[in-house]
């Protein structure tokens, strides 16, 4: 046994070490790359003066250091913190509903937010600039929490089977219910289409510190404890009968799992706007390379998430330069290719 | 001593009774067998016993009743082995077994080395080592079963339920699959209840059988008792022959109704 559970432990941490590596590299790389700043080889080295007891003369002014430590890099920790907030919730509804095709957005997230959202901008933004919270966010967030929560309350209460079909049936429902009501608003008030549509195509050029630091609690707190329900979630694989017998709670652990799940996502969605597919195809190619054990998919699902992300970023900033590339426009047309190439390598290799 | 005991168990779906007062007591090592036709509530006892099914009564285990809240203590005097059970393809053989350890590893926490030193033997009893990092999918109908029963050996319950063991198996795995639990339960003192359709092969392992229809007890005692072509016609509707060998195997030889 000890060669045997020797080598998987050995192949994950080479996974692993090559998961960090990449998003490192992937944060270096977004930092150099922007209009206006300084050169880009400047930066690595101006990054390593900054660090305790390293001395380098990077030539980088202190204008083109803002450029790049107040506009850069919040834009790169926020990528990265989105992408691996949506990969591992991707990878934790995959897991608790036994089902390959579903994205964090399931039970009403992305609809709920895109109706807080609109109400947001329907309600005189302009209105809106000198409050000091940002109602957009929090309008985001709440919409997100509040549709998932109705769609828990309601599938639960009408399930009679031990089922989660219920459940998901309900998320369609309520994704329904606000995608109607967010259609009426617009039909309302068109002159906010643009700006809604924005926002729904997913952002990150606006990031600052201050998004990062509004979001961070939640993502850390709900990626602790979806890392922590790691082996749970391998045991749901057997079914929700056999993980029963198997003296867990099946339903109990699908709540928090989701609970969880939703909060994190509703908090990178109210300040990223919708960006789609990484919660899919992240999760996937994690499975695809390093096997299907929530122990290594979850894990590797936080590094690998951040680190498509970022890289992700890079093109959206560049394609349409000086205007901006929407995030989600390039992670579905970059990714869905990638997807379909690991598929077919893995499934021929095989 | 008793192992395992059933007092008045009944089993109802949406007001329909599946279960009629089920009573019932196994001692320690004991083989029993539940047939009956379809429907006539053999897997809803065994649910009920494994906590899949809301039950009113009480089901124990040594004098002790099962708590009706913790899933863990349950999990922990009773293994279950369900008729079809739902394999993930793409697990290895050694994580499917680690799953029976479950009910000793607590909430946020991991296997420990003992729970990984027990599953090696159980590996190895089962002659499961050398597949431990084969992926389910690419394992035969006959070494599933085998790891099924391995995953619920892992669990270190003294009560294994397994409903239909057999109904997928060839001939040749059906009789090693019920070698297996038969030799696991005189080495291990494992008291068994296993539902079958197999009538022949029902008699041959179990110590008793108990005959249910329509979710009340109608028949129990030896094969020989039991499988008797008057009470199989009473309740399975089934014009059979039944042949006694002279080692005491009753066998059961459905006959053709219409000419040839």
């Amino acid at each position: 046994m000890t060669s045997s559970t020797s080598t998987s432990a050995s192949h994950n941490r080479y996974w692993f070490a090559l998961a960090g590596a990449l998003l490192f590299v992937a944060m270096i790389v977004g930092t150099m790359i922007g209009p206006a700043g300084p050169t880009w080889w400047r930066i690595p080295l101006e990054f390593a003066n900054r660090l305790p007891f390293i001395h380098v003369n990077s030539g980088v002014s202190k204008a083109d250091w803002n450029i790049v430590w107040l506009i850069r890099t919040p834009r790169v920790v926020l990528a990265a913190i989105v992408g691996s907030m949506l990969s591992v919730s991707g990878a934790s509804y995959q897991g608790v509903f036994r089902n390959p095709l579903v994205d964090p957005y399931l039970l009403g997230v992305a609809a709920g937010a895109g109706l807080g959202a609109t109400l947001v901008f329907a309600f005189q933004r302009g209105a809106t600039e000198n409050w000091i919270i940002d109602p957009l966010p929090l309008a985001a967030f709440i919409g997100a929490l509040v549709a998932v929560l109705v769609t828990y309350v309601v599938g639960t209460a009408f399930g009679t089977t031990q089922s989660s079909t219920t459940l998901i049936l309900a998320g369609v429902a309520v994704t329904s219910l606000a995608t109607s009501i967010q259609a009426f608003i617009l039909q309302r008030n068109t002159d906010v289409v643009r700006q809604v549509y924005s926002w729904i195509l997913g952002r990150l050029s606006s990031a600052t510190w201050g998004d990062v630091r509004l979001i961070l609690p939640y993502v850390v707190l709900s990626t602790g404890v979806l890392l922590m329900h790691r082996r749970l979630l391998d045991l749901l694989r057997v079914g929700d009968d056999e993980a029963s017998a198997l003296g867990t709670n099946v339903r109990r652990v699908r709540l928090i799992v989701v609970l969880a799940a939703t909060l994190g996502t509703s908090a990178v969605v109210a300040v990223s706007g919708l960006i789609g597919f990484v919660g899919i195809i992240v999760p996937h190619a994690v499975r695809l390379l390093a096997g299907a054990s929530y122990r290594v998919v979850l894990p590797l699902s936080v590094l690998l998430g951040a680190a498509f992300l970022v890289f992700a970023d890079i093109p959206s900033r560049v394609l349409a330069n000086p205007a901006e590339t929407p995030i989600g426009v390039v992670t579905a047309f970059f990714g869905a290719p990638f997807f379909l190439f690991l598929l077919r390598t893995r499934n021929s290799s095989k | 001593m008793t192992a395992l005991g059933f007092c008045d168990v009944r089993v109802s779906y949406n007001g329909t009774e599946a279960v009629q007062s089920f009573n019932d007591l196994l001692h320690s090592g004991e083989w029993l067998c539940l047939i009956g036709p379809n429907g006539a509530g053999k897997s809803s006892v065994l649910r009920a016993a494994a906590g899949l099914v809301s039950y009113t009564g009480s089901i124990a285990i040594d004098q002790t009743e099962i708590p009706a809240t913790s899933a863990r203590w349950r999990a922990q005097h009773i293994a279950y082995v369900p008729q079809s059970p739902l394999i993930p393809h793409d697990m290895n053989v050694h994580d499917y077994v680690l799953l029976g350890r479950n009910p000793y590893v607590g909430h946020f926490s991991s296997e420990t080395k003992q729970d990984r030193e027990i599953i090696h033997g159980v590996l190895e009893r089962l002659d499961l080592i050398e597949f431990a990092q084969r992926r389910l999918g690419t394992l035969s109908g006959g070494e599933l079963q085998r790891l099924v029963i391995a995953r619920a050996l892992a669990q270190e319950a003294p009560v294994l339920l397994l409903d239909e063991p057999t109904s997928a198996l060839d001939i040749g795995h059906q009789q090693q699959a019920l070698e297996l639990v038969d030799k696991l339960r005189r080495e291990q003192g494992l008291t068994v209840v296993s539902a079958m359709h197999d009538l022949t092969l029902a008699g041959m392992y179990a110590d008793r059988l108990v005959l249910m229809h329509q979710g009340a007890r109608v028949a129990e005692g030896s094969a020989r008792e039991v499988l008797k072509p008057n009470i199989l016609s009473e309740f399975y509707g089934v014009s059979a022959r039944v042949h006694h060998e002279e080692d005491g195997t009753v066998v059961v030889i459905p006959q053709r109704t219409s000419t040839r």
